[in-house]
């Protein structure tokens, strides 16, 4: 465990080597448009009212959040130039930086903060991330206490990135609800490195350089130009030919093959390891059935090849996903049961588990949706896996996304594929998925497979609230062996987005929240 | 008076036709299981119960299916198409926001679908049994038979990716400053490949009909009398052949109108086209009900209208119709 960590630690080290010597080599410079895309149109642009990633991208230009993070998940200052957490973990001083000023010239100042924590926390459909802020104090003008009712670490990450805009009070406080307030598309006053020119719906988002932010010398950018192309071909094609300069959140896996062939341009999947994207079987295990025992779950593991989903129908482009926390993350603990394709076992565990095969080899049948249509293949692969352990599978094929979360939500599901994110802390994305608390029906990606587990209930709670970084890797650390043996779900890789960029693109968004990082850094060669 | 009577029948038929437009796609789109909340849950990566529930109310969503269907007609009587869930802004600002792409789309892809259709046509029916008029029709079958996405795809790829002559996406370039030549200049550009991807669906039809229509109208006694009068090639193919043989075409065209606007959204899906058809998916997707009402409500008007139309300057083109009612 411990050398694992200092393997990490030496990588991290030579990584941050390597990004300082192209740093040197590569003199950043100033001006130019940078030309990319958003896959769909944003609701709008306000990060504190609407999560996603299409919103978090301009976002995150838009507004500036009291932290930043860096390749290494370590905690930069950005709007907050320190933080400290109090010896009992129930208060965190954030100390703003000084003569920061919101796009219209406002001073930014704590009553700020406070406000963006008050309209996070009542609008933001992440409850876990401020729920446990009881109030914000604000002894002077450049210092915001956060007083929690019981310690809650996964506070550093949700201060970061599009998860805590710092939004104008005198602008969004004005009594109109915030989700609907017409400055969230329009005319939006933010706090971060470039300024709202722009929104077309199903065209473009165009932002342009904010000369008065608190960095000096940053950003090196003039403008930002987010094209919004929904297709994902023709994205390719326009980075292939030269119109775009560089796309993110890029998951088809062919786009993303023909796309690195090209001597221009660079294919990679750094960036994504805070959002957190994991593709999974689930496994209704409050039904009826079969599924209720584990048993059939490690059986339907063991038949589901592993190595054929991430050569065959990945291309290799993903990672192995072990557990629920993303490989990506310095929580992930991958020395568990793999689940490596094994028949003769998974035709073991079925005759123990008492559903032995009858006269046409058939034990019992199940239904598999899946919940996107990328997921097709993985769908259609799944029963044909199934049927070699005598598991007959009908595929209800996808129609569109509410009809899927319906179904699912309300526990009208045998298995499906599914795709949910971590979003930096397992306090905020992944804990909801195995709280029998949180087993809501009607609410999609809660805990949609009902699965009940005291212990791991508790361990959670511990988690949540465990200070001490070692101790918290220790206790997730358990969490994840007894997921991987309960199996609620069978995870199996990560999704394949990828960030492609021209290699005119100085400092691209590589840190653990990709497109949802500030680009302050980011830089156009001549 | 005639023709007046004719049009007072033809708009109340209109009116009831657009009254159960809106009646039976509401009621379509809400038996569907899912709503527009389970989307926006899902855009935000998640969403509570609670919040759930109380966006619900706001929306009035949490209220009988009857009384929504109430509610909704009752306020498109008055004008009112309501405000898309999904966007947070007026349907009919969003509809007339996006209504010029999607006509110059549409006119453009028609007229360059016609012209082509004609002109292949006549040539094909020159020499019915000739090379040219197999490889017109081969080629337009083509267009026909193949999915009109797929055709856009290829068109990127040719002419976009191997032969760079046209942008990729979208409808302008937003880094072009300058008045209204250039301009317009960035938006024909754009425009090329997606009209036409749309083109090529309609080319067969026209041309194919086209060709017959021809060679119905040569057949003729007519013609033979022009041929004999000693007139040119020429006059007898374009001034007698042709003139005579366009209004099946011109017909057939009005009446392909609303297959054109269907085609627009898949068209306008691959080229990043921002009009009405890319609106209409999306709102589909999303279950943003307001918003799907309002475009099919404007798209049956655009329907009603085009078939009015077609059918009275076939009235006053044709005299045996007008003899007819």
């Amino acid at each position: 465990m411990k050398t694992r960590v200092l393997t990490k630690l030496a990588m991290a080290v030579g990584g941050a080597a390597m990004l300082c010597s192209t740093a040197m080599a590569e003199e950043p410079v100033r001006g130019g448009t940078l030309v990319t895309t958003l896959p769909q149109t944003p609701r709008h642009l306000n990060p504190a009212v609407q999560s996603g990633i299409v919103t978090g991208a301009p976002g995150a230009q838009l507004f500036a959040a009291p932290l930043r993070y860096d390749e290494d998940w370590t905690p930069q200052p950005y709007l907050a130039e320190s933080w400290e957490w109090s010896d009992d973990g129930l208060s965190m001083t954030l100390k703003l930086v000084q003569d920061a000023r919101f796009h219209d010239g406002e001073p930014i100042t704590s009553e700020d903060v406070a406000f963006s924590v008050d309209t996070i926390k009542a609008n933001h459909p992440f409850k876990t991330m401020f729920g446990v802020v009881e109030t914000v104090e604000t002894p002077d003008a450049h210092t915001a206490v956060l007083k929690l009712s019981q310690p809650h670490p996964a506070l550093l990450l949700a201060m970061s990135s599009q998860l805590m805009p710092i939004i104008p009070k005198h602008i969004y406080g004005d009594g109109q609800d915030p989700k609907a307030h017409p400055r969230n598309g329009q005319d939006v006053v933010g706090s971060g490195p470039f300024k709202f020119v722009e929104f077309t719906a199903d065209q473009q988002v165009i932002l342009e350089r904010n000369d008065d932010f608190f960095i000096e010398g940053r950003p090196y950018l003039d403008r930002i130009v987010y094209r919004i192309i929904k297709d994902a071909s023709a994205r390719a094609i326009g980075m292939e030919n030269g119109e775009l300069h560089m796309t993110t959140f890029e998951n088809t896996v062919r786009n993303i093959k023909r796309m690195s062939e090209n001597e221009n341009l660079v294919a990679t999947d750094e960036g994504y390891a805070a959002i957190g994207p994991i593709n999974w079987l689930a496994f209704n295990t409050g039904s009826d059935g079969p599924l209720a025992d584990k048993r059939v779950r490690q059986a339907i593991a063991y038949a589901v090849d592993k190595k054929f989903i991430l050569d065959a129908i990945m291309l290799g482009l993903s990672q192995d996903a072990k557990t629920g926390i993303h490989p990506g993350s310095p929580l992930y603990y991958p020395d568990v049961n793999g689940y490596d394709l094994d028949l003769d076992k998974a035709n073991a565990l079925l005759d123990e588990a008492g559903y032995p095969a009858d006269s046409s080899g058939t034990r019992f049948s199940l239904t598999i949706d899946h919940g996107n249509p990328t997921t097709k293949p993985q769908a259609e692969f799944t029963k044909a896996s199934l049927a070699k352990i005598g598991i007959d599978v009908t595929v209800n094929s996808f129609v569109d996304f509410p009809t899927w979360a319906n179904k699912i939500s309300n526990h009208d599901f045998d298995m499906t594929w599914d795709t949910v994110f971590n979003w930096g802390d397992p306090v905020i994305g992944v804990h909801r998925t195995y709280d029998s608390q949180n087993i809501k029906e009607g609410v999609i990606w809660s805990n949609t497979q009902q699965y009940q587990n005291a212990e791991i209930d508790r361990i959670m709670d511990e988690a949540g609230q465990e200070i001490d970084p070692e101790k918290r890797a220790a206790l997730y650390k358990e969490f994840q062996e007894i997921l991987a043996e309960d199996l609620p779900v069978y995870w199996t890789n990560t999704l394949p987005y990828h960030t492609i960029y021209n290699n005119k693109v100085g400092n691209p968004p590589l840190g653990i929240w990709a497109s949802s990082s500030p680009y302050d850094l980011v830089f156009l060669k001549e | 008076m005639n023709i007046l009577k004719v049009l007072a029948q033809r708009l109340s038929y209109a009116l009831a036709l657009l009254i159960a437009v809106l009646v039976l796609n509401f009621t379509m789109i809400n038996l569907a299981p899912g709503d527009v909340v389970d989307t926006i849950a899902a855009d935000m990566g998640g969403a509570s119960a609670e919040l759930m529930e109380q966006i619900r109310t706001e929306y009035g969503l949490d209220k009988p299916i009857i009384v929504q269907l109430g509610n909704y007609v009752w306020r498109v009587l008055q004008f009112d198409l309501g405000h898309s869930y999904f966007y947070n802004r007026p349907v009919t600002e969003m509809i007339f926001e996006r209504l010029p792409a999607t006509l110059l789309l549409v006119f453009s892809a028609q007229i360059f679908a016609l012209i082509l259709g004609i002109l292949l046509g006549v040539f094909a029916a020159i020499r019915p049994n000739g090379i040219l008029s197999h490889i017109v029709t081969l080629f337009a079958l083509f267009g026909y038979a193949a999915p009109v996405f797929w055709t856009g795809i290829l068109l990127l790829i040719a002419f976009s990716l191997n032969i760079p002559l046209f942008p990729v996406a979208g409808m302008r370039d937003v880094t072009i400053d300058g008045g209204f030549f250039p301009q317009a200049l960035s938006v024909a550009h754009h425009l090329v490949l997606p009209m036409l991807s749309l083109g090529s669906i309609f080319i067969a039809l026209y041309s194919r009909l086209c060709r017959a229509s021809m060679l119905e109208v040569l057949g003729s006694d007519y013609i033979r009398t022009a041929k004999a009068k000693g007139l040119s090639p020429r006059d007898v193919t374009l001034k007698h052949g042709l003139k005579n043989a366009l209004p099946p075409v011109v017909t057939l065209a009005g009446l392909q109108f609303s297959a054109v606007i269907s085609g627009a959204v898949l068209v306008e899906s691959v080229f990043s086209w921002p009009g009405l058809g890319q609106l209409a998916l999306t709102s589909i997707l999303a279950r943003d009900t307001p918003t799907i009402l309002g475009i099919l409500f404007f798209s049956a008007l655009v329907v009603i209208i085009g078939n009015l139309l077609t059918d009275l300057a076939l009235r006053l083109i044709d005299p045996r119709i007008r003899k007819s009612t």
